[in-house]
């Protein structure tokens, strides 16, 4: 349980951190991201990964950031979950990816863990990329051709791989305010409180005259990313919010999902059972929530 | 060569200046070069967070950081908590102790460090808060009760101790 050695690299600046992973990807080395290191650590302990170098991003202060600009908040992908926590803008304007936030881990992870971190490693039973679905986020990534952002939706591609190239790092991510009046809710099973989520619902909800409108559902630990539930979203549209409603989207959610991944600790039919409930439970939520 | 780096780690109040593997953890690197020994290592993969520290005032999982992220930083371990003149534990150990907190002993320097931070920030926390609190901690022992018992006892004693 000890990582096998590696190259230690500590740039001091993004340019010369984008350089540094040019030249290695040209020497033909191996070498990754070191963030928070809370899901990397893991991997390198149980060498599981044992890359020929890691490039740590500690020295970055300039991607700490938490800030709002033109209505739209920008996380620094160095920012720690708790800073993330700790946020007034991310807790009134953004209630959503505050409450995913607290659902990582524990303290002494998101202590540590970067919010950026999170979404490079793309743990399909994580929180971050259902709630990036949901919210339409944008990935802000480096690279020597320059910089881009890319759509949450192209940006998780499958079982922890993102649309990240070789060479480029993610320095942030972007996220809309939420609007006055959309309810929202996001909830999890896993086994023990901390665990990565067996299943999970995170949803954003408008009422338009008193029906539903708008629903952006998505799953997150039952695929090989976080998935849209856009059959229940269509179900939902022009719905009169009630029990009966949601019970009735929440069967067309768990039937809709292919084919749920199934591992010792939960079944195919058990994860597609679970979501059902979570729709149900999250869309009663975000009902109590929306005006 | 890059896999060796010097690192400058002040622990306990005590600056450390050492030229460290970059794989070396933080753990290993407290108990292994500073020898203390106090810091657990159990599962070493962020799971069982007996080897808890603070880091910058900030409770981490040592087996998770690597001794060279911590280059600069202030690191507490459990070492550090006891009173240098008196000898006297403190307050949060002195309550494990009374409430019987601990029973093999293995998993209490985690759980000690963990409280230290809660109580730090939150010194009147409810059970509800103390229980998310400690929920990267695990105890093989004591059922958890004497556990929560042991907090709620810190808590009030520190306070008393505030408002004397």
């Amino acid at each position: 349980m000890k990582p096998a050695p590696f190259d230690y690299y500590a740039p001091e600046t993004l340019p010369e951190a984008i350089a540094l992973m040019a030249r290695l990807e040209n020497e033909g080395c191996d070498a990754k991201i070191l963030a928070g290191g809370q899901s990397l650590m893991p991997m390198l302990a149980m060498r599981v990964a044992r890359p020929d170098a890691l490039i740590d991003l500690r020295r970055l202060t300039a991607l700490n950031h938490i800030a709002e600009h033109d209505g739209i908040i920008a996380i620094g992908a160095m920012a720690t979950k708790r800073a993330a926590e700790e946020s007034t803008l991310i807790r009134e304007r953004q209630p959503l990816f505050h409450a995913a936030t607290q659902l990582v881990g524990h303290r002494q992870i998101r202590n540590r863990g970067s919010v950026g971190g999170s979404f490079a490693h793309a743990d399909p039973a994580s929180e971050y990329p259902a709630v990036a679905l949901v919210l339409d986020m944008e990935m802000q990534a480096v690279g020597e051709g320059g910089e881009r952002l890319i759509p949450a939706s192209e940006f998780f591609v499958t079982y922890m791989t993102t649309a990240l190239e070789p060479g480029e790092i993610l320095t942030e991510v972007r996220m809309p305010m939420l609007p006055a009046g959309t309810g929202w809710a996001i909830q999890e099973i896993s086994r023990r409180n901390g665990d990565l989520a067996l299943a999970g619902v995170a949803l954003t909800l408008r009422f338009s005259g008193g029906l539903c409108a708008d629903a952006r559902i998505a799953a997150f630990g039952v695929d090989a990313t976080a998935v849209r539930l856009t059959a229940a979203e269509d179900a939902l549209a022009g719905q009169k919010p009630d029990a009966a409603t949601f019970a009735r989207v929440a069967a067309i959610a768990a039937a809709s999902l292919a084919e749920p991944m199934s591992c010792i600790h939960a079944s195919a039919d058990y994860r597609r059972h679970l979501i059902g409930v979570l729709v149900e439970r999250t869309l009663a939520e975000a009902a109590g929530r929306a005006r | 060569m890059t896999t060796m780096q010097k690192i400058h780690v002040t622990v306990n109040g005590k600056s450390h200046a050492r030229e460290v593997e970059a794989r070396l953890t933080l753990a290993d690197f407290l108990r292994h070069e500073l020898h203390l020994g106090g810091t657990h290592v159990g599962c070493e993969h962020g799971v069982c967070g007996v080897c808890t520290v603070l880091i910058n005032g900030q409770s981490a999982r040592s087996c998770l950081t690597l001794a060279v992220q911590a280059d600069g930083a202030n690191v507490t371990t459990v070492e550090g908590l006891r009173n240098r003149e008196t000898g006297q534990l403190h307050p949060i150990q002195q309550a494990f102790v009374d409430a019987h907190g601990l029973q093999c002993g293995f998993c209490t320097p985690g759980f000690v460090m963990t409280t230290l931070e809660l109580l730090g920030e939150n010194p009147d926390p409810s059970d509800d808060e103390i229980k998310d609190a400690l929920g990267g901690n695990l105890c093989r022992c004591t059922g958890y009760q004497s556990i929560l018992e042991s907090v709620r006892l810190a808590a009030s004693r520190l306070q008393t101790t505030q408002s004397a």
